[in-house]
């Protein structure tokens, strides 16, 4: 697939996955998301892997993490709907640590709500929807070329932590065709989870020294044992606060440590903003056209846009707001990144929120941005 | 130079296929931005379909159409759905026999007998090909040449005589009605 | 078994323990070395099963071992997997996956402790519960109607479909046995008595009881109709026990190389 196309967000995720080595996708048809379940469907036997369609999405991402424990490098896409039922199973990838790629293609909600329409709807769902606590990791594509770029990413920072990662894109950015290019393989870094470096009799998985331990896959003789409930450092249950306090925080740390490594963003005409706007996924095209036109007319606007929403870029954030005199939020939902923004900048904050059903047009976003500054 | 282009019509008709021949041409061939959006009604035969396309010389940040320089519809309802969204001094083209603009319809509007030159070519299905070639001569949003290399990507084996021919009736059509 | 995780969890009179024996004695007897095969169990009092047999094993969601199986099982096709947990597991909340993945006829076995009632939660009904048993969410008795599971498992497109109770050990592990055997998907319910949860609320005195009850009403009959094994709770009725089915059907990974090889080498 080297070279240059002229594809869909939703074709260019699976050939950014295929790129990273996915090898499995199980999943449940759902729009704006079904183009990348039916490309898999296509692609995967062709690149010797398996394409399995679940009757639902809480076994779809089961099976996900089933396939993942196996060895193979696994995803699998949805909706707002879908994605809700695959909360809990996002919890069992970070208790398991079976590294895995769950991409949300946003639409309207709640409910069945916009089944056709784009949404920024499921942000904090994304950080938030499974019980317990956790870290998350989620990478927010704004055009096509990221679909593809940032699938690679989701699927590295899984298996380098052993994590669940979030593609969260939206139906804009999933069903827009535009220019793709496709590097050559050999110029495309792709990771895979540790292994054990000892073999089986030598081998205990007492290493607590570890931050990410390596994952002993099944029938090579380890005689692993895993589960879902808390455990300790050999896999068995143990129901105590002692155990839990040992667990929980280091899998929050495997994120948490590494903040510096994973925290991506991209900061534009910021040296000298008087504004800045801070966007993601879809946002990133109008928010960048906002700005400039609002230079035009001789406001210093500058924008942030969050590569990963989560972890949050909190640096950014509290630099930012140390530098301009407002913040300006433009997202597709009633106030959800918003959130974070506030309890990290020392200045205002203005959210500019939409329920779903549309991207925000550059014009509007230079409505808001003079609001702001007046 | 940012160009916005809305091709209307009813699930069957290929207006998709036209706005993905249109963008490839543009990104693979002419070597410009472009960005294509597509929708269409819950049912996915009969029902209203539309593609759009931006054209720029830089690299496009708002991907949707706002206002349209050009506006194509195959169906009386695809008119009528979106006629509104092209711009006072935009250019349209009409589907001769399937699209009847209501009394003062101002805009500049060629007609094209799509469908009747396709069938007289022995294959509906290529209506779309034929308003591709109108619309190339037109308004030169894409080359020639592009046009061409990208409806053979497109395309069934063996259909290149046909898509070549219904292409060129298009563009032929285009210089005896649009003058 | 990890001597080192015992005791087990289990009540005392609990059929689960005879159940996870079979299991072991069933893996030792067969082809397979102990270090291809891989136990994945649920939610539930079964569900611990998983972390008390020595081969690689996986204890996971609520309602969900079959569809992690299954992705386990699409990677690594060369291993004997086998799903070991409950009815309330398996059938109530995981009761879709049972049947798609019955239809779907990939190569594992699912082995089904039905005691009758949620026992980890302490004796609610579920969807295996007779109709008019007493549990501690149906006080006035069972309103609702029972899964027969051969009868559901088989018209799902099982190889596979057994039943024994945890008292009939010899047939029970080989039926377990056959399990690993077929090429397709098999399923073998395993009745289990649940002296705390389930017996001492429907007139069993205690474990021995339930037991006694199992044994003196089992009949085997591998050619029964399954239409009439459904499970009630009159007391003159049989408790059918039997291999009932046992077909050469192309498994998934058969239907899917023969289908996969035409199509793309028809295509060059």
């Amino acid at each position: 697939m080297t070279g240059e196309h002229f594809m869909k967000g939703d074709e260019a995720l699976v050939e950014g996955s295929i790129a990273a080595g996915c090898r499995f996708y199980a999943g449940y048809p759902i729009t704006p998301s079904s183009e990348i379940a039916e490309r898999m469907a296509w692609r995967m036997p062709l690149v010797g892997g398996d394409y399995i369609q679940i009757e639902d999405e809480m076994g779809s991402l089961a099976a996900v993490i089933g396939a993942s424990c196996a060895g193979a490098k696994a995803m699998t896409a949805t909706s707002g709907p879908g994605f809700s039922l695959m909360m809990e199973h996002i919890g069992l990838a970070i208790m398991l640590e079976a590294p895995c790629v769950v991409v949300d293609i946003q639409r309207g909600g709640p409910s069945t709500g916009l089944p056709t329409l784009m949404s920024q709807g499921d942000m904090m769902q994304a950080r938030w929807g499974s019980h317990g606590d956790y870290e998350m990791v989620a990478y927010a594509p704004g055009t096509v070329q990221e679909m593809f770029d940032f699938a690679i990413k989701a699927f590295n920072t899984a298996e380098r932590f052993r994590v669940p990662v979030l593609v969260m894109g939206d139906q804009i950015v999933g069903q827009m065709t535009a220019r793709l290019v496709i590097p050559s393989e050999e110029e495309i870094e792709v990771s895979y989870r540790p292994l054990p470096d000892v073999p089986p009799e030598e081998y205990s998985p007492a290493d607590v020294s570890r931050l990410v331990p390596p994952m002993v896959l099944p029938g090579e003789g380890y005689g692993l044992h895993m589960t879902a409930l808390t455990h300790d450092e050999f896999g068995y249950p143990e129901t105590s606060a002692s155990r839990q306090e040992s667990l929980v925080p280091r899998l929050i740390r495997k994120i948490k440590e590494n903040e510096q490594d994973i925290v991506e963003y991209e900061e534009r005409l910021l040296d000298d903003a008087e504004v800045g706007l801070v966007v993601y996924g879809s946002m990133k095209g109008p928010g960048w056209e906002a700005v400039q036109a609002a230079r035009k007319e001789g406001i210093k606007a500058g924008i942030l846009r969050l590569i990963t929403p989560w972890p949050f870029p909190r640096e950014p954030v509290e630099r930012l707001s140390e530098r301009v005199a407002a913040i300006l939020v433009a997202e597709v939902n009633m106030g959800q990144m918003v959130h974070s923004v506030r309890e990290y900048a020392r200045c205002p904050v203005h959210h500019l929120g939409h329920p779903g059903g549309r991207i925000f047009h550059p014009d509007e976003i230079l409505r808001a941005l003079r609001k702001v500054i007046t | 130079m940012r160009t916005e282009i809305r091709m209307a019509g009813f699930g069957g008709q290929g207006i998709i296929t036209m706005g993905k021949i249109l963008g490839r041409a543009a990104v693979i061939y002419d070597r410009r931005p472009a960005v294509l959006t597509e929708d269409y009604g819950p049912e996915k035969i009969g029902g209203w379909s539309k593609a759009d396309l931006v054209l720029s010389d830089e690299e496009i940040q708002y991907p949707l159409v706002d206002r349209l320089d050009i506006f194509l519809a195959l169906s009386q309802d695809g008119y009528e759905m979106f006629h509104h969204t092209l711009r006072v001094d935009g250019q349209a083209l009409f589907e001769s026999d399937l699209v009847n603009p209501e009394k003062g319809w101002k805009q500049r509007t060629t007609f094209i007998p799509a469908l009747q030159t396709a069938s007289d070519m022995g294959k509906k299905v290529v209506a779309n090909i034929v308003m591709i070639g109108a619309l190339v001569e037109l308004t030169q949003v894409v080359s020639v040449k592009a046009a061409k290399k990208a409806i053979l990507d497109s395309i069934p084996k063996g259909t290149e005589d046909l898509n070549e021919a219904a292409f060129s009736k298009g563009r032929e059509l285009a210089r005896e009605e649009g003058g | 078994m990890r001597a080192h995780r015992l005791p087990h969890i289990w009540c005392p009179g609990c059929g689960l323990g005879n159940a996870l024996r079979c299991y072991v004695e069933a893996m030792e007897a067969s082809d397979t070395p102990l270090d291809k095969h891989v136990c994945v169990s649920g939610i539930g009092c079964s569900g611990r099963a998983a972390g008390y047999v020595n081969v690689d094993s996986y204890h996971t969601t609520h309602g969900r071992p079959i569809p992690f199986a299954t992705g386990l099982k699409l990677v690594r096709p060369e291993l004997e997997v086998t799903v070991f947990s409950g009815d309330g597991d398996l059938v109530t909340i995981g009761g879709n996956h049972l049947i798609h993945a019955a239809r779907r006829n990939l190569d594992l076995n699912v082995l089904c402790a039905n005691n009758f009632n949620y026992g980890m939660t302490g004796g609610q009904f579920g969807a295996t519960t007779p109709y008019a048993a007493r549990t501690t969410t149906t006080p006035y008795g069972n309103f609702e109607q029972a899964f027969n599971l051969p009868l559901l498992v088989a018209a799902s497109g099982a190889t596979f479909v057994s039943r024994w109770t945890s008292l009939h050990v010899r047939q029970l592990t080989k039926a377990i046995e056959r399990a690993f055997e077929v090429d397709g998907f098999a399923f073998v319910e395993i009745l289990s008595p649940c002296p705390v949860g389930f017996g001492r609320k429907n007139e069993f005195a205690d474990a021995l009881a339930e037991m006694t009850h199992f044994r003196e009403k089992a009949i085997v009959r591998h050619d029964a109709d399954l239409r009439e094994v459904g499970i009630t709770m009159r007391r003159e009725d049989p408790i059918i026990l039997g291999n009932f089915v046992d077909e050469e059907r192309p498994s998934y990974f058969v239907g899917k190389d023969d289908l996969l090889k035409s199509v793309l080498e028809g295509r060059e």
